[in-house]
């Protein structure tokens, strides 16, 4: 328990977070500030783990270690992630996601 | 005090995990130039196993109930197994040419490790083992998807696969952690039982199916499915549309009836609305495609909407007949991309008029594309029918008069694309058709399977009895 805030204003936050990830998901043109919208994401359900845990079930340690392995996961994705974007930018020289529109519909 | 005994419930995977060794080992031992032995060696390693997984095997549960094993998730993992069996028997021509050479080991490694997660993710008992196993079975497969990274159309559906299923992971975390918030546990057994109806757990309900909905790709998450399908190699499309989908139905399934039971009324209006909306637009856009992937990927959209009339029959009843859909569904599909593949394999075609006139210069694989285009759209005589059968009478049995007249109205729609294909190698003419080419040998073993496949698993009962058997013990 955080002496002097209320669970109500780590959970505004984490769902302003969340929210501000998807929107950049799906406005952003650019692969990698795509990436980084989706570790928003990541990091928003991370503080929601973080915060109930501590605030309402302070016995027991399941959230943290479910944000523990989100964050390991999230490495590997992303590893993934910028193998495929890079050997993109080996056929296009940029990695603008207009590139990758050539199946439609 | 754990010995080694305890981790016999787990044999499935510390199998695979020893065949990846095997690999792995076979990579570094095997010279360059009999590089192509790994193929076969994969192959007579992964029969063994499958075989093996028949065998009885100890129930029970591990790592304080992360893991669950029971007569019906090994028969799930059976059923994944067979998929994954004939997928490896079709890619082998497909691997053996030029362009994938010093990548062979790589496509097995991977897939592996994919089976690994969907297994993983069948037996487990809490959010986190299933959040893991489906990460585990998410991220090689996109590295799978841009396996032909000299074509763009692969990196592409690379990408595609690898943002959307982030992005869908996130949705489904979101709503396992209001779940967890508002359960104070992710044991799938403490959750279902601290269950109030509180909003909170009623929106974590809504996130958690949107984030499935994404990897079975129903209806307003399925935009990712048709490109991805049509990018990717033709045997990792087949594994996607086939183990993947089948895997993440199951794992759906068994969340919704352990876990949100509580939450019935809530989530059946949900998912038959899912439903009616998923065969519709899957079947009206199978309509307009001339690529017989993305053709595929349309008509598997709709396949997806006909399992959630199944999963809405919540009894054992639903579940096994969702069991034997997939099994009919693994076989019957296979056998439609397995004519694909050998086809793209030896003229590099794969537009639906580009089949005119099949029929006379490849009788046997039109013939094979038939039935099983017949058995996707229920008629009959074959498995296909059964399957639709059993979906539509658990449903019925709950009363969804009017789901089921709507799922038939599609099924009707359904044949006429499926016809298409067929009007195509049969009747229209073509001055140029696919010249004449003989099949490799594991892919003409993978088709003889899913032919007897679905022959008899329309007929025999057995199998049904067998599934529903196990179902009742869940």
């Amino acid at each position: 328990m955080i002496h002097g805030i209320p669970i109500q204003y780590f959970l505004i936050v984490s769902t302003i977070m969340f929210f501000v990830g998807v929107c950049g998901f799906i406005i952003r043109r650019n692969l990698i500030t795509i990436l980084m919208s989706v570790e928003l994401i990541l990091n928003a359900i991370n503080i929601n783990f973080l915060v109930f845990n501590r605030y309402l079930f302070p016995h027991q340690l399941q959230g943290n270690f479910f944000a523990l392995i989100v964050v390991a996961v999230a490495a590997a994705e992303a590893s993934v992630a910028i193998a495929l974007f890079i050997n993109m930018y080996r056929r296009f020289n940029n990695i603008d996601v207009e590139n990758i529109s050539e199946m439609k519909y | 005090m754990m010995n080694l005994q305890d981790f016999l419930p787990m044999r499935h995977e510390i199998l695979l995990v020893f065949l990846m060794i095997v690999i792995i080992l076979c990579e570094i031992f095997i010279s360059e130039k009999s590089k192509h032995y790994v193929i076969n060696i994969s192959i007579v390693l992964f029969v063994l196993q499958t075989i093996v997984g028949f065998l009885p095997i100890q129930q029970g549960n591990m790592f304080g109930g992360m893991f669950q094993n029971d007569l019906f998730r090994s028969t799930l993992k059976n059923i994944l197994s067979i998929g994954v069996l004939i997928v490896f028997l079709q890619s082998s021509g497909w691997l053996k040419k030029e362009e994938n050479k010093g990548k062979i080991s790589e496509y097995f490694l991977l897939l592996l490790s994919t089976l690994i997660g969907m297994f993983f993710m069948v037996s487990s008992g809490d959010f986190l083992m299933m959040y893991l196993g489906l990460e585990l079975a998410t991220i090689p497969i996109t590295a799978l998807a841009a396996y032909e990274r000299n074509k763009s159309k692969s990196a592409e559906a690379g990408i595609k696969l690898l943002l959307i299923s982030a992005l869908s992971t996130g949705v489904l975390l979101y709503g396992i952690s209001m779940i967890y918030g508002t359960t104070g546990s992710v044991y799938f057994a403490d959750v279902a039982v601290n269950f109030g109806k509180s909003s909170l757990q009623i929106l974590g309900l809504i996130f958690f199916v949107a984030g499935m909905g994404f990897k079975i790709s129903l209806v307003p998450f399925h935009l990712w499915t048709a490109d991805v399908y049509e990018g990717a190699p033709i045997s990792v499309t087949a594994y996607l549309s086939v183990i993947s989908k089948g895997a993440a139905v199951f794992i759906f399934m068994i969340i919704l009836y352990k876990v949100f039971g509580a939450l019935f009324d809530m989530w059946n209006s949900l998912l038959y609305v899912l439903a009616v909306v998923t065969m519709t637009v899957g079947n009206l856009f199978a309509i307009r495609q001339n690529n017989m992937k993305r053709f595929l990927a349309f008509s598997s959209i709709a396949q997806a909407g006909f399992i959630l009339l199944g999963i809405l029959g919540s009894n054992a009843m639903g579940a096994a007949s969702v069991a034997y859909f997939v099994l009919i569904y693994i076989v019957t599909n296979l056998g439609a991309f397995g004519v694909v593949s050998a086809i793209y394999n030896a003229s590099g075609k794969e537009d639906m008029r580009e089949y005119n006139g099949l029929y006379k210069t490849n009788p046997m694989l039109s013939l094979v594309m038939t039935l099983a285009l017949f058995s996707l759209a229920g008629i009959p005589p074959v498995a296909g029918f059964f399957g639709k059968f059993f979906l539509f009478t658990s449903a019925a049995s709950h009363g969804y008069y009017i789901l089921v007249l709507i799922a038939v109205i599609n099924a009707t729609i359904s044949l006429y694309y499926y016809l298409r294909v067929i009007k195509a190698m049969f009747i229209d003419p073509n001055d140029n058709p696919i010249p004449y080419f003989k099949t490799d040998v594991p892919a003409r073993i993978g088709l003889v399977i899913c032919v007897a496949g679905i022959f008899i698993v329309g007929f025999a009962t057995s199998i049904y009895e067998a599934i529903y058997k196990f179902t009742s013990l869940m």
